[in-house]
This record gives C-alpha cells, structure tokens and sequence, in this order.
C-alpha cells in the first residue's frame, strides 16, 4: 500500500506537470527511496494512483537505469564503466572490488550490505576512476584506497 | 529589453549551442511563435543531462555557479516569454541536484521566479526535474518524452520542438553551458562577446582533457583555442611513462584525431573541417599503453547498451559492432571483420537511423578504423589483443 507520506510527495510533484502521468519517474523514485527498489506491487499501485496502465509503467520503470525493479542492498555501489575511467584503470578497479564483496555485476552481498553495479560516465572524468556509494561521488580510485571508503558504509 | 531585443543581442552574439551540436542559439529562439494568439503554455528545458562519455563541464557549471545558469535560464525563458521551465538534471549528479535546489529556492525567496518578476508582468515558474537515468534523455526530443514520463525515445522531426514539444507546445531545449553564457552577453552586448573568440563563432568556452594527461581538468579558455595548446599548455602534456596516440575531441560520440590535428582550432567549423566535431570540447586522450581496439569496444559497448531499440540500424547494427570487437580483442577476429565492421560505421552514418544516438557511435569506430588500421591488424594476425598480458 502506498503510504500518505508518499501520496503527499506524490502529489506534490503530478501538480508540476500537465498531466499525472509525467509524475511516473518521480513517482517510482519517491516509492525507491523509502524501500530501495521497486516491487510489482508498488508498479501496480502507482500505476492506479497515476491513472495509467501497468504495463505502461513498467516499460517506463525498464527503460531507466537508475530505476530498481530488483531488491538492492543497504548501500549501492554503482561503478563508472565509460570510457576516461576505462584508460585509467577501471577494469582492474572492479575486479579488485567483486573480490572484495565476493560478488559480480549486479550482485548484492551475501549480509545484504552491498550491491554492485556498472554505471554510464559520471561526469568526473579529470578525477577517473570514479564510484558513487549511494548519493556520495568517490574520485581518484585505486585498489588500495577502496577499503576505506567500504568501511564508511555499515 | 524587449523580448525580441534579447533574442536578437543572443544572435548577434553568434552563440552556438554548447551541448554539442553547434545550433545557433539565437536562431533555436527564433523559430518559436511569439504572437499573443499562441495557444497554451511555452516551455524552456535546460538540459542538464550530461551523460556523454568524458564530458564534465556542464557538472562544474551547475556545481559552482548555479545562480549563473538560473539566471541565464530567466533570461532565455524572458525571450521566448516562456511560462514554465523544467530544469532536467542526470540523477547521478547529486551535488549539483543540492546546490540547485537551494539556488531556485533563493531566487523564489528574491522575487526572481514566480509571479510577476521584479514587479514586472513577467511570470515564471521553474522546476528542477531529476531523470531516471539514460543516455537517451540527453536527445532532444527523448528529453520531451522523459519529463512527460515516458521512455526517452526519439520524437519524428518535423514538427520541431519550436512549435510542438512539451505536450504538444512551443519548447526551446539549451544545454546547461549554452545558457550560462546568455547573462554575460545581455550585460555586455554582443560585440564584447564575439571579440572573447580566436574565431568568427563567439565567447569562450570549457574545454576539458580526461586519459593519461598530466594535469586532467577544464578551462574556460576563448573558442578557437588549439588543440596543441589545450594539450601541452593546459593539460600539461601526457603523464610520465605515456604517449599520445590520439584523441576524441568532444566526447564519446566524436571521430578521433591524431598528431597531424594538433594545430586545428578547437571551434565548431574547424574541427568539422578537420574531419571530427567540437561535440563537449571535453577531450578523451588515448595513450600508447591503452589497446586503441579495446578503447573503441568500451564506446561502444556504452551506445549499444543505451540505444532505445526504436530503430534496427542502431540496436542491431551496434549489438554486431561489440560482438566483431569482442572476438577481435579475444584473438578470434578475422581479416573480413574490419571490413564489416567498416560497413557497419557506414551503415550507421547520419540519415539511416532515427536520431543522433548510432550516427555518435559511428564516429569513433569509423575513425579508429582509419587512423589505427595497423593495430585492428595485429589483433587478427597475432589472434591476441597485443595489449593484454600473457
């Protein structure tokens, strides 16, 4: 069920827009950030609130990388993949990081404290290689530093 | 000023869009009716979205000015007399989503936006809108399709977004970049603008360099600086132990130059004549101990994954150009495999496929092909990739 909090917040954001259904993606999200991804559930109920089909919210939620249809961990890490990171060492990075976890590419730790994923260039490019941990933007990477930066996200 | 006295101090100016494309700015401005029979509201979407590979610029700009770019979204919006403006920001630029949000929230509380600005009769609202997260919304018309909740594939063109766009009215789409630079020629005129430049295009611009460069970074430096110069002077030449091989001067999605381009003026007519695009200006240096081959695989990978499917030349064409660079880095290329994949970059030239997306993707291979003949070659030959360990 959708709670008043996210209808409210909900609202709010289908008041910016011409019609409720360009709320979908902020409505997705508000759901998200409160239970971490986005359940067939939560599709169906949105789906009712925004007067619109499922399915159509579906391939909406599908189309969006930063959208989970998938359970997540506490903490997502998500790793840039493009390409100023690639010339300064992301493959190795990522490797030296699912040895770490003990998980792969879209993976998620086994206490369900991380989950790993690839993203498209973060914009930090003169700072390569880069991660984000949830909203935080970590630059200048190398395998010894990442520890660190693990241990800050229990 | 008038409205038109704006649009007409921004064309003067000879302000090309900073997103990449190069479209006049001024000119955009112009094609959207300004008669009071318009039906409806008119719309201005900064766009935010800065999701091309290697590019950085648009960040540093919302992060370090933000007033700077809602000012000049005022100011663009005045010109146009647009009701409301959706500010479209990438979600992974958090930061930047923080300092935004308190910016409008400023300019509200000063009278800036909302209701009758400064006592005129001037109303706008402005709404920062935070993407779902694809290469895809960065298109124009994907862009559309995004804030009006949709998946973010490509719109027919015509009609243009000018005169049907957001729900069907007129909306103006500028870079984030383009828009910061509008504040600075209506106070000082377009004159004082045009003379910023080395080039008959107008005002400054920020470059960048990403890769085995010795200072990485961005520079606001006047358009038409040279490639030498951005390179050796600003960047500091390459990191001890690298050479330069090459580089994509505007992002992902721009054909390669080597060391015979150096001396090129980075604006957007020199380096189209020079056989690439300005794009970003934010340059991806390739040096001699990364596999150029492995380099053009990361690219496309990255456009095969954020194609939209829409149209086959782009999903399948890209889908064929990973998997004969996959087999040519795991030592399985053979000899036609350049040629199909040279055919595929043809393929995918602009004019077969339904936006910019495939036509960007082909720009890097197209030109890898060319300039790194000989190392596509060794890949089949020594059936290795010669840059991986043994």
């Amino acid at each position: 069920m959708l709670s008043k909090d996210e209808k409210g917040e909900i609202e709010a954001e289908a008041a910016r827009y011409e019609t409720r259904q360009a709320a979908a993606i902020d409505a997705m999200r508000i759901v998200q950030r409160r239970r971490g991804w986005v359940s067939d559930e939560a599709i169906a109920e949105l789906a009712a609130f925004l007067q619109m089909p499922a399915a159509q919210l579906d391939s909406v939620a599908s189309f969006y990388n930063q959208i989970f249809r998938r359970p997540v961990g506490r903490h997502v890490i998500q790793i840039c993949d493009s390409v100023s990171c690639w010339l300064t060492g992301y493959e190795p990075l990522r490797d030296h990081l699912a040895r770490e976890l003990g998980v792969g590419l879209g993976g998620t730790t086994a206490d369900g404290r991380f989950t790993l994923l690839p993203v498209a260039c973060l914009g930090a490019c003169d700072q390569a290689p880069a991660m984000l941990v949830d909203e935080d933007l970590h630059t200048g990477l190398d395998a010894g530093s990442i520890g660190a930066i693990l241990d800050r996200y229990r | 000023m008038e409205p038109g006295a704006v649009q007409t101090a921004v064309r003067d100016a000879n302000l090309k869009g900073r997103g990449g494309a190069g479209f006049d700015a001024g000119q955009k401005w112009s094609f959207v009716p300004m008669d009071e029979a318009a039906i409806g509201p008119k719309y201005l979407v900064v766009n935010g979205d800065e999701m091309e590979p290697g590019s950085f610029k648009d960040r540093l700009l919302m992060e370090g000015d933000p007033h700077q770019l809602l000012e000049g979204a005022i100011i663009a919006a005045y010109a146009i007399q647009a009701d409301v403006v959706y500010l479209f920001l990438r979600w992974e630029y958090r930061l930047a989503a923080r300092r935004l949000e308190r910016a409008i929230a400023e300019a509200y509380g000063h009278g800036l936006l909302g209701r009758g600005i400064l006592g005129s009769g001037f109303s706008l609202e402005l709404h920062l809108h935070i993407s779902g997260g694809r290469y895809m919304c960065g298109e124009e018309t994907g862009m559309l399709n995004a804030i009006e909740g949709r998946r973010a594939n490509p719109r027919s063109k015509p009609p243009f977004p000018q005169t049907a766009g957001l729900w069907g009215n007129p909306t103006v789409v500028n870079n984030v970049e383009t828009l910061c630079n509008v504040p600075h020629i209506i106070n000082r005129g377009a004159d004082w603008f045009r003379a910023l430049s080395w080039t008959a295009e107008g005002g400054t611009k920020i470059y960048g360099a990403s890769g085995r460069v010795a200072s990485p970074g961005a520079w606001e430096l006047p358009l038409g600086t040279t490639l030498r110069e951005l390179l050796e002077q600003h960047a500091g030449g390459m990191q001890p132990g690298y050479r330069f091989r090459g580089l994509l001067p505007g992002g992902a999605s721009t054909d390669f130059l080597t060391t015979d381009h150096l001396d090129i003026k980075m604006d957007f007519a020199s380096v189209e004549a020079a056989g690439s695009r300005l794009g970003t200006g934010t340059m991806i240096v390739l040096d001699d101990r990364s596999c150029p081959v492995g380099m053009v695989l990361n690219l496309e990978r990255f456009f095969a994954r954020e194609s939209c499917g829409w149209c086959t030349p782009c999903w399948g064409g890209l889908r064929q150009a990973v998997q004969l660079l996959e087999g040519l880095e795991a030592g399985r290329g053979r000899e036609e495999d350049l040629a199909q994949l040279e055919s595929l970059a043809a393929m995918l030239a602009p004019g077969h496929t339904f936006c910019a997306l495939a036509p960007g993707a082909a720009e890097p291979l197209g030109s890898a092909l060319r300039h790194f003949r000989e190392d596509f070659e060794r890949h089949v030959r020594e059936a290795r990739c010669p840059w991986s360990e043994r």
